[in-house]
């Protein structure tokens, strides 16, 4: 039986979907701070699909691949809790302020780095942008085929899959063959909790920085456990060309930021008693807006 | 050359509402432009569709036919555009924010080094200085778009690179027929030369389009409901509330990531934009997201908990207070004052 080496792509994303009241500063711009850092939900899912080929056919690997700050290696710890196997964190002051193509082209160049590669999972899109636009770039970029929006591996064979895919109006069951960019669906089956046995054995796995930091000498445990080194990539460790890098290789520039002033509309602000509520109803029936 | 592109989608041989928005957009940018709008359509058996596109005021409509190119496939459909675009260097390229143009857009994007902008609410023609590097640009494509957080809008540039992509989404543009006989030329684009059959590599086994059972876009009344309303058990009564008054119940992303109503029904930037006759929005803050899609409903009723929610300021009506408690009295008063 073939064994497959899979990449997953996933971002480390502020939790947009709790904001609270104090996320926004006073100037207007966004309080990163109070936002607790999260694993992006589809690239969960994109995880889980990962490891049920996986569980499928022994010997596959499925690495994580990031792209953020030195923090974000706290999302491979979490895949390698779940059942992955490692990974790899691209970290560099040179990727700061990259757009969606700027991204796609910085994982590009990690992905040629990393071996010969079966298949490449990512989340459809981060809930911090909503954009969907970086995993059908990154595979254009590696010239390969992508099929996006998929819910569902309805069968691996060889280098023959079939995908099922959920779209605005339905879905779409399409064959194709290995290598192939996917992008997984929020409607997929969610990702596995934490195993109790992968959280011992990983949690001390470690970035070279994150350990330099707690300036702790476990040096002996990382010789001896390889797999507990996260390997950290700069801008040195892949071949790139500057100007497709970061703010200066980003096509789309952030012209002006604004704070929305709410135009405040005259509104009847009223109490939930009996009387109110009836004769909102009765001005609403009165003015044909309902009835 | 240098002109404004909309790439149109079809469904069972109509242009889909969304590129007819589009279209109409894409007109009156080429106005203020003084350029062309030009369309491309890939498919098959696209005789009728000049008939439909060339109204919304198209000088030029690309059409590439062949039966391999429907459905919608990624690479085909990325081939013929990239190089059309690469020929006619289009300097503003629109697509519907579908599962087909966010699929096909950011492959054109990557493989054309453009910027690509997605979900926009507003696209405006404007200057910009970039003071350090010196330099003036007119006539750039303003892309505007709620961005992280909710709180802020955002405007998007792309000043050096071309053609200035931006998908937006259903209902967020208005169509406007610009004359029914306007005279626009039709090109009939040699696939061959577009497409290499390498790249037909997926074969689509099955394909299941239904459409949408919910009328959401078109109800008059929407009740929807927000993550205040708290559970899915809660939203029963929104559901009450809708069939009494003869309405659709929406939901925000928040309510629908927390599970409590299905994915199709959600009101916003990444969803769907509405105008009804009435709004009531049932523990709902209102970000700017959720406000994107619903703010030009004609009136507005806001209830929730908070007595400073951000939907507030936008609603005709505000009641303070917990919908368990208000729905009920709603729907008694309405039956009461209708019989």
């Amino acid at each position: 039986m073939k064994a497959y080496n899979i990449i997953v792509l996933a971002k480390q994303v502020p939790d947009t979907r709790n904001v609270g009241k104090d996320a926004m500063k006073a100037d207007g711009t966004v309080n990163r701070a109070v936002l607790p850092a999260i694993f992006n939900p589809e690239d969960l899912n994109a995880l889980e699909q990962a490891l049920r080929i996986k569980d499928q056919f022994p010997g596959t690997t499925v690495k994580i691949l990031t792209m953020g700050p030195v923090r974000a290696a706290e999302i491979i710890r979490e895949a390698m809790f779940r059942g992955g196997d490692g990974g790899v964190l691209l970290t560099d002051r040179a990727f700061a302020g990259s757009d969606t193509l700027a991204t796609s082209y910085a994982l590009g160049q990690a992905l040629k780095k990393m071996g010969e590669i079966d298949l490449i999972i990512a989340g459809r899109q981060a809930i911090d942008g909503d954009t969907a636009q970086v995993g059908p770039q990154v595979a254009e970029k590696l010239k390969m085929l992508q099929v996006t929006y998929v819910e569902e591996v309805k069968e691996l064979k060889n280098d023959t899959i079939t995908l099922k895919r959920r779209l605005d109006r339905g879905v779409e069951t399409v064959k194709c063959k290995l290598p192939l960019v996917i992008t997984v669906n929020g409607t997929a089956p969610e990702c596995r909790v934490r195993n109790a046995k992968l959280l011992m054995k990983y949690k001390r796995a470690k970035t070279v920085t994150e350990l330099q930091k707690e300036n702790e000498d476990y040096t002996m445990l990382y010789t001896n456990r390889p797999d507990l080194n996260i390997p950290e990539w700069t801008v040195n460790d892949i071949e790139t060309d500057a100007s497709q890098l970061g703010l200066t290789g980003s096509p789309t520039k952030v012209k002006t930021i604004e704070n929305v002033v709410l135009q405040a509309k005259d509104s009847k602000v009223i109490s939930d008693s009996d009387e109110n509520i009836e004769n909102m109803m009765i001005e609403l029936i009165k003015s044909h807006t309902i009835g | 050359m240098n002109n404004v592109f909309v790439y149109c989608e079809i469904e069972d041989g109509q242009v889909a509402e969304v590129s007819q928005e589009l279209l109409t957009k894409g007109r009156t940018l080429a106005n203020e432009l003084n350029c062309n709008l030009e369309a491309i359509v890939v498919g098959h058996k696209l005789d009728k569709i000049a008939q439909q596109v060339i109204p919304y005021g198209v000088d030029t409509l690309y059409l590439a036919d062949d039966k391999r190119l429907y459905p919608y496939q990624t690479l085909p459909h990325t081939a013929v555009v990239v190089r059309l675009f690469e020929e006619e260097q289009p300097q503003i390229a629109l697509m519907g924010a579908t599962s087909i143009g966010r699929d096909l857009g950011p492959r054109v994007s990557s493989a054309l080094h453009s910027g690509l902008t997605a979900d926009c609410t507003s696209l405006e023609i404007g200057s910009h200085s970039d003071k350090k590097a010196g330099k003036d640009y007119e006539n750039l494509l303003y892309q505007i778009r709620p961005a992280f957080g909710g709180n802020i809008i955002a405007t998007i540039i792309n000043p050096d690179c071309r053609p200035q992509m931006a998908t937006v989404r259903e209902g967020v543009m208005k169509k406007n027929i610009l004359d029914p006989k306007y005279k626009g030329k039709v090109v009939n684009l040699d696939v061959s030369k577009y497409v290499s059959d390498t790249e037909f590599v997926v074969e689509i086994i099955e394909r299941h389009v239904e459409k949408s059972k919910l009328n959401i876009k078109g109800s008059p009344i929407i009740v929807a409901g927000g993550y205040g309303v708290g559970s899915k058990e809660n939203f029963k009564l929104l559901h009450q509330l809708a069939e009494v008054l003869g309405g659709e119940v929406g939901a925000s992303r928040a309510a629908i990531d927390a599970g409590y109503v299905e994915h199709d029904r959600q009101i916003g930037q990444t969803g769907l934009t509405v105008r009804p006759k009435l709004y009531i929005a049932c523990g709902i803050s209102g970000q700017i997201q959720h406000r994107a899609g619903m703010e030009q409903s004609a009136q507005i009723i806001a209830i929730n908990t908070d007595p400073e929610a951000p939907i507030n300021s936008i609603a005709d009506y505000v009641i303070t207070g917990d919908i368990a408690d208000i729905i009920p009295k709603m729907i008694k008063y309405y039956k009461q004052n209708t019989k």
